[in-house]
């Protein structure tokens, strides 16, 4: 940390590492959206004062998260603590609002629409809001975090937005508080309940990927063998026996019921089709509870993983040096859908190839290692905790984002930070850096 | 508090780095080990068009341009993006049926495949474009491309320039090489085919950015991989348009062939068969509604008899008799023959026009008067030459010097699919009397007047005269004289028009005496009424005996006298005397290249000679039988061999072979034919283009018909 005599007290103790990786990582992205949205017939340079295209806009988005984290700066660190509950107390209210004035963008109601033609998007801002409460109730003196009920209540508070982002069909936001696992895990989850996570994620992919039938058979065997081979540890204690058959109880059920029910019933045609076309198999939408009752409606559309192929081959087709800048053909004849927002990555991936993607996830790499080493050297538990939570959400995006334009992982509408288009992203983003900055600034202090 | 879980730290980071890892080996194999993603993206984002260049133009002597390009529109499709379209107004603007429109787009699809530009309507008519483009935004996946078509203005030398034409697929595993695609158009007759990759120039490939709806967004990376169009170069030839006019005016209402050339330096001024067609009726959307009948009828106007009309010589062939007499030394200009209005060495007596005595007193007399038993003698003379040991090898030596002055051989004129005609070998003389060494040159003795089994097209019999007149050499017949900027492959293409041929060693002592005698046929000999207004002129006349009827009408001539600069040709079939029918058409050709004008005299006989109707009775009376017969679709016809099906043979190709020369039976058949000979070209297109194909391999095998009187 460079703190020169020079330096105000603005900047004292702000790392600015990650201040020149958020700027870096802003760049590049109006980069990105420009390549998006170039057209050589048209004077880029008019359009860009207009402020009518994306990367125009995007600039100016820019320009105001910047004052926004000057404002975050100058904020006494005390006022994350005091305002956590309220914040989040608020957010929750305005994402319930958005089930009454609600506007309808991209086939989800979560956005609320402000002045200036812009709208917000509640569920952005609850990542925050979540972060701070969380961090603020496992730092409070009364928490004991090894206990199974503080856990339980921290689960709840994630499990709330998730929930009301579930009932706005934003599966992709829903999903990012899963990354608040890191914080938890940092402070005291037991490991177990990752082992198990991955092992149910590993039980569902197998489901998708074999048949129920041999799956079934397959998980019956195993768990024989296992009660074969320790039937003399049986005898001293009997209710291993016991835990094994519920395991297979419950690995049974959730081939044979849970997961069947949750692709037909629960899941949107589209979503399971997303999910199947990852495991290269098709999904029966005559399945699906859900589009039986719009059956019909959408035929003749585009094949579902026309995303994903054209996704891939504009990132395939970039090679080892790329095509250059603004050359990219996929790029250029618009051949990826939502380019400037969830599929951003690609429009790097065929400019610059696989030198600039191999960059690009270095320095995104290099961002995530610094804010965790700053997360370790926070005195205070509140800092530490919210450290993680941005870790986990910043990786969480980044994962699942560039994940799926590469075809590792189902399409979700979730946008890369900093780097895709949109200004509700954008500021979410900013926040919960500068927030951390600030924090980080007065890391010698205990904030409760 | 939390210390004790400090090294969780280091774990979270471990599965960020193996989350990392993981994608970073996805864009390993994605970016680096494949590189099916970069075909697949220009496949999905390149749009390459071809630029088709201007072909090239052909001028006649004086620069005037015997044909032109002008611009035609096509409306094509492409299958792909064909959605949404209005159906019923595009066929109501084309004036067709769904069911059409159905099966012009599932050609199209078969053609050029779904996602690439296929015509679905050639030719547009002026006031069609002007509908179309008015509408064409109802038509998605629709759009007018711009074509080059042909045009004719001097409505001339059809045979000559030869038409362009959609290539088909065996155009296409010929020329697979050569950058050729469906649809393209390429020279498939005369000029335009032997001259097709000067005159085609160089197409261009301009790439476009096409976005994912099809649309195109602008040139690929700026135009810096386009290739630019290079116009076809243009071809200046030797032709007069002129006289070609003359010729071809003159040939009306006859069958028959003129070839007019300059003797100085082998270049065509003209040449016109008859019948002939305008060659606008294969230009442009002409093209699919006369190429049919054009094929179909009997009297073959597509056919160009000048270089594949083979026809016996006759008597036109003397001077060359004479010449090999004389090149070898068994005679000199005085040898003189008895004759007494036969020849009667050989057994039969043969008959000579002429009995009164010294009419063959030495050569230039016995020319003048065309006295075949001189000939006759002369003939038996050069095969039977002593020098040789018998008369095979005499033969030999004969047919040689025939092929070195270009008969029964391809002179090599810029020209695809020249006939050769016919000087015969040994080996068929040798089937058809048996033992070698028994035959003699009585048994061919006929070959001395030009006729037995001896042809020969009028072009060659133009460049015999040209022999004569250079006095013993003559340069390869050729349209083309010089090709726009001519470069290395070009000069070695003319080069061989270029170089002398046929070089004899005979003094132009002797020569004069030809000369002469020929000159002498002209002013009191068999020629005498045919006169060259302003010139004196040598010429030899021909009424060559034949199987299919009448005599066929011949005249060769070069003038003037003295220093010659014009050698002509002119064949009438069936038409009777050479002097009566092809002599005044010969000299009205000479007078008009000679003079450039014509006299109001020779203007009149011209007007007259075109309203002479020569048409053999068969084929008259096959138009008025056939007026209504329909033809099987042309596209079964491969294009490029349109030019070998239609020969000279096809009308006798059904007839069976005749195994024994018999003289009776021949003349009987000739009898015979006169009257059916042309039914079975109306039967060859009720079939199909299999039975064609055979019929061309049977030709190849029949040997050539004899003729004797």
């Amino acid at each position: 940390m460079a703190t020169t005599p020079n330096q105000n007290s603005f900047s004292k103790g702000t790392d600015l590492a990650v201040i020149i990786l958020y700027f870096v990582m802003i760049a590049i992205g109006i980069l990105c959206i420009f390549m998006v949205e170039y057209n050589p017939n048209g004077n880029w340079s008019s359009s860009l004062i207009a402020g009518k295209n994306s990367y125009s806009k995007q600039i100016y988005f820019a320009i105001f998260c910047s004052f926004i984290g000057i404002f975050i700066l100058l904020l006494d660190s005390k006022i994350f603590t005091a305002l956590a509950n309220l914040l989040y107390g608020g957010g929750i209210l305005l994402m319930l609002a958005t089930f009454v004035i609600g506007k309808n963008i991209n086939g989800s109601n979560s956005w609320i629409p402000i002045a200036g033609g812009f709208n917000l998007q509640p569920a952005e801002l609850c990542k925050i809001f979540t972060a701070l409460v969380l961090a603020k109730f496992i730092s409070k003196p009364e928490t004991d975090f090894t206990k199974l009920k503080s856990q339980l209540i921290a689960v709840g508070m994630i499990a709330l937005p998730a929930i009301l982002s579930i009932m706005q069909h934003e599966m992709g936001l829903a999903l990012v508080y899963s990354a608040f696992i890191f914080a938890m895990y940092r402070e005291g989850l037991p490991p177990l309940i990752l082992v198990v996570a991955l092992s149910f994620a590993i039980l569902v992919i197998a489901t998708l990927l074999v048949e129920p039938y041999v799956l079934s058979i397959i998980l019956s065997v195993i768990s024989g063998l296992f009660i074969l081979s320790m039937i003399k540890r049986f005898k001293r204690n009997k209710t291993k026996i016991f835990v094994i058959i519920g395991i297979w109880a419950v690995c049974f059920g959730t081939v044979r019921y849970a997961v069947p029910y949750i692709f037909n019933n629960v899941f949107e045609c589209y979503q399971s089709t997303r999910i199947y076309s990852m495991v290269g198999k098709e999904y029966d939408c005559s399945q699906n509870v859900k589009s039986a009752a719009t059956a019909g409606k959408k035929k003749g559309k585009k094949p579902d993983d026309y995303n994903v192929k054209q996704s891939k081959i504009a990132i395939g087709s970039g090679g080892f040096w790329g095509r250059g800048f603004l050359k990219g053909t996929q790029t250029r004849g618009k051949y990826v859908p939502e380019q400037n927002t969830d599929f951003i990555f690609t429009s790097l991936g065929e400019a610059f190839g696989f030198v600039g993607t191999f960059t690009f996830v270095c320095l995104y790499l290099f961002f995530l290692f610094r804010l965790i080493r700053i997360a370790e050297r926070q005195r205070s538990t509140f800092s530490r905790v919210y450290a993680y939570s941005v870790v986990g959400v910043f990786f969480f995006h980044i994962a699942v984002n560039i994940s799926m334009t590469i075809g590792l992982f189902p399409v979700v509408g979730i946008p890369l930070p900093l780097i895709s288009y949109g200004g509700s992203s954008l500021l979410t983003f900013t926040v919960l850096v500068f927030i951390l900055l600030r924090l980080d600034a007065d890391r010698q202090m205990v904030i409760r | 508090m939390a210390l004790y879980n400090s090294n969780r730290g280091g774990i979270i980071q471990i599965i960020i780095g193996i989350v990392v890892t993981i994608i970073i080996g996805q864009l390993i194999s994605l970016q680096i080990f494949s590189n099916k993603y970069k075909l697949a993206a220009d496949n999905n984002a390149i749009f390459r068009r071809i630029i088709y260049p201007d072909r090239g133009i052909i001028y006649d002597r004086k620069k005037r341009a015997l044909l032109e390009n002008t611009i035609s529109y096509d409306l094509v499709v492409i299958p792909n993006e064909a959605r949404g379209v209005d159906t019923a107004a595009l066929c109501g603007i084309l004036k067709i049926d769904k069911e059409e429109y159905n099966k012009r787009m599932v050609e199209v699809i078969v053609k050029n495949t779904r996602v690439k530009v296929g015509v679905f309507e050639p030719f547009l008519s002026p006031e069609l474009y002007a509908q179309l483009t008015e509408n064409l935004y109802r038509f998605p996946g629709f759009s007018l491309s711009e074509r080059s078509i042909r045009n004719y203005p001097y409505n001339t030398a059809a045979h000559v320039l030869g038409y362009v034409a959609e290539v088909d697929v065996n155009f296409l595993q010929k020329h697979d090489t050569d950058g050729y695609e469906m649809g393209d158009y390429a020279g498939m007759t005369g000029l335009e085919k032997q001259y097709e990759n000067v005159l085609m120039g160089q197409r261009g490939v301009k790439r476009f950015l096409r976005d994912n709806k099809g649309k195109i967004q602008g040139a690929f990376e700026k135009g810096q991989f386009d290739t630019l169009a290079v116009a076809g170069k243009n071809l200046y030839t030797s032709m007069d348009v002129e006289v070609q006019q003359l010729a071809e005016k003159l040939l009306q209402n006859k069958i028959g062939s003129a070839v007019v050339l300059n003797s100085k330096t082998g270049g065509v001024i003209a040449m016109a068969s008859s019948p002939g067609y305008n060659p606008n009726l294969l230009a442009g959307n002409q093209r699919r509604k006369t190429i049919g009948s054009l094929l179909t009828d009997t009297a073959r106007p597509i056919y160009n008899r000048a270089i594949k009309g083979q026809y016996p010589p006759g008597s036109t062939f003397k001077p060359l008799g004479a010449l090999i007499a004389l090149d070898e030394g068994l005679i000199t200009p005085s040898y003189g023959f008895n004759c007494f209005g036969s020849y009667n060495n050989c057994g039969d007596p043969r008959k000579c026009t002429h009995a009164g005595a010294g009419h063959a007193a030495n050569l230039q007399v016995a020319l003048a008067n065309s006295c075949n038993s001189y000939f006759l003698q002369v003939f038996r003379m050069a095969i039977d030459n002593p020098k040789y040991g018998n008369a095979k090898n005499g033969y030999l030596k004969w047919k040689e010097y025939m092929n070195s002055f270009g008969l029964g051989r391809k002179l090599g004129i810029d020209l695809p699919s020249e006939n050769k005609a016919n000087i015969p070998d040994t080996a068929a003389y040798n089937k058809d009397f048996g033992n070698p060494t028994t035959w003699n040159s009585c048994y061919m003795l006929t070959l001395g007047i030009g006729q037995d089994r001896m042809t020969a097209t009028p072009l060659q019999l133009a460049n015999s005269m040209a022999l004569i007149a250079n006095d013993g050499y003559y340069y390869t017949p050729h349209f083309v004289d010089s090709i726009e900027e001519e470069d290395r492959e070009d000069k070695i293409e003319l080069a061989k028009f270029r170089t002398k041929q046929g070089v004899t060693k005979i003094s132009s002592d002797i020569f004069k005496v030809i000369k002469e005698g020929m000159h002498d046929v002209t002013v009191y000999g068999t020629a005498a009424s045919v006169k060259l207004p302003g010139h004196e002129y040598c010429a030899k006349t021909g009424t060559a005996q034949n199987p299919h009827g009448e005599n066929h009408s011949i005249f060769v001539c070069f003038a003037p006298k003295d220093n010659p600069r014009v050698a002509v040709a002119v064949v009438v079939e069936n038409a009777g005397y050479g002097a009566t029918w092809a002599g005044p058409i010969s000299t009205l050709l000479m007078e008009k290249y000679l003079n450039d004008t014509l006299t109001t005299e020779s203007v009149k006989k011209a007007e007259d000679l075109s309203k002479v109707d020569l048409m053999p009775k068969s084929i008259k009376d096959w138009y008025v039988k056939n007026k209504t017969i329909r033809l099987s679709p042309v596209e079964e016809y491969k294009n490029d061999e349109l030019g070998d099906v239609w020969d000279m043979e096809m009308v006798s190709d059904y007839k069976p072979k005749p195994k024994v020369i018999d003289t009776i039976k021949k003349v009987i058949d000739t009898a015979e034919n006169k009257s059916g000979q042309k039914k079975p070209v109306t039967n060859t297109f009720k079939k199909d283009s299999a039975a064609l194909l055979q019929k061309k391999k049977k030709k190849i095998t029949r040997p050539k018909n004899g003729n004797h009187t």
